[in-house]
């Protein structure tokens, strides 16, 4: 279990710095996912399931949400076509 | 007269008003920025007269002493963020090495507080969830500030996003057809994902409701019950589109759903905080520990939270997506 807490720790700061250091933001926001699940099952292991709950469904779930949303809205997801593109095709 | 008038000028309410006006850009030619047109200007200077590309020569060694300046301040600036950034880090650290060892009996938290919550707890608010007991009924006042707080969050992101339908100009129009296309692609027809969305709404918004109702019992609660409800009216949002979820949930059904469970929590903890400072009977049942209608008002208010969770991050995502409900 020891070996368990201290390879999700190592992972929770690989991730951090990643987030931080990728040159694409569609990559730095699924890396910013990757750590809120990492850091829910830290909550588990330190015996509070309700930030747990909390974590993967806010942290995981709508903040990356929105932030991809945020991220269609400004067209900064490379290779997404913006809608006049798509009007074109049709 | 005209002194007054040049006083005035100068004056900073004067100089503030033109800002807000947007007149004067109080940065105008004071901010160092860098040169772009340089070499621009020097593939330009082979085709003109003698003359002209003395003045220039003039013109670009001015250009590049400030230019020096500005790279010797660039230097330093990175120095000095450098420096500002390890100082707190180790600021930070030093703190973190004074904080008491985890799980010392000595340590400030172990008080009389938590002492009393962890006792009597169960008995005074019914709750077998000790977090619940504690976030609904002991802080309960907490509680509703931040449920208020989401709902100003929501209101803010409703007055900068808020797209209005009214002016009928062409800059108005084009953007009435962005937000339209952006509408008319929103269900992708992807087959997957709306077979997946099929399957799995009902279970999350299942879930989402069974972590609300048992919030005193197990782990959980309104706040992370509202935002797993709000995570699966999201999946089916994009699976679907928003005509089938406008039948359900309008701007209406958001103001009125908030409106109601923000006042019946502020009225409910009014009434139990007011007849518990003046020692007096509430008169709300307790109820059985471990049974679902129990521990008195901490279900009802677990309601109220989810609700307002669940529709404020519905609201986010659609005032992003859409401007408006």
């Amino acid at each position: 279990m020891e070996l368990f807490k201290i390879i999700l720790l190592l992972f929770l700061i690989i991730c951090a710095i990643f987030t931080s250091f990728s040159k694409n933001l569609l990559t730095s926001i699924i890396i910013y996912m990757a750590y809120s699940l990492i850091m829910s099952i830290i909550w588990i292991l330190l015996k509070s399931p309700d930030l747990a709950i909390t974590e993967a469904a806010v942290g995981a779930g709508v903040t990356s949400v929105l932030f991809f949303v945020t991220l269609k809205k400004i067209n900064a997801v490379k290779g997404d076509q913006t809608d006049e593109q798509i009007e074109e095709k049709l | 007269m005209s002194r007054l008038k040049k006083n005035y000028e100068r004056s900073f309410f004067y100089r503030f008003k033109k800002w807000v006006e947007g007149e004067y850009d109080p940065f105008d030619g004071k901010l160092e920025i860098k040169n772009t047109n340089r070499v621009k200007k020097e593939l330009a200077n082979h085709t003109q007269n003698p003359m002209e590309v003395f003045y220039q020569e003039e013109e670009e060694e001015i250009e590049h002493a400030t230019e020096e300046g500005l790279k010797w301040y660039q230097k330093i600036y990175k120095i000095v963020s450098v420096v500002i950034c390890l100082s707190i880090i180790s600021v930070l650290l030093i703190t973190v090495s004074y904080l008491p060892k985890i799980g010392n009996p000595d340590n400030p938290d172990n008080n009389e507080v938590s002492k009393r919550y962890i006792e009597k707890g169960l008995e005074e608010t019914g709750a077998t969830n000790i977090v619940s007991g504690m976030i609904l009924d002991y802080r309960a006042f907490d509680t509703f500030g931040e449920s208020n707080v989401l709902f100003i969050a929501a209101c803010c992101v409703l007055i900068l996003l808020r797209y209005d339908f009214g002016g009928k100009d062409s800059a108005n129009l084009k953007k009435i057809n962005a937000e339209a296309n952006d509408r008319i692609y929103e269900p992708k027809n992807d087959v997957i994902l709306q077979r997946v969305a099929f399957v799995l709404v009902p279970m999350i918004i299942i879930f989402g409701i069974y972590v609300i109702l048992n919030g005193h019992l197990s782990p959980g609660g309104g706040f992370s019950g509202g935002a797993i409800i709000g995570a699966g009216l999201i999946l089916y949002l994009n699976a679907f589109g928003f005509k089938k979820t406008e039948r359900f949930f309008s701007q209406k059904t958001f103001k009125w759903t908030v409106f109601s469970s923000l006042t019946f929590y502020c009225l409910a903890k009014s009434y139990s905080f007011y007849t518990g400072a003046n020692h007096m009977e509430s008169g709300i049942p307790l109820g059985t520990a471990g049974n679902i209608l129990s521990s008195g008002l901490i279900l009802p208010l677990n309601i109220c939270v989810g609700l307002v969770v669940a529709c404020t991050m519905y609201a986010f995502y659609v005032m992003f997506r859409k401007g408006g409900f």
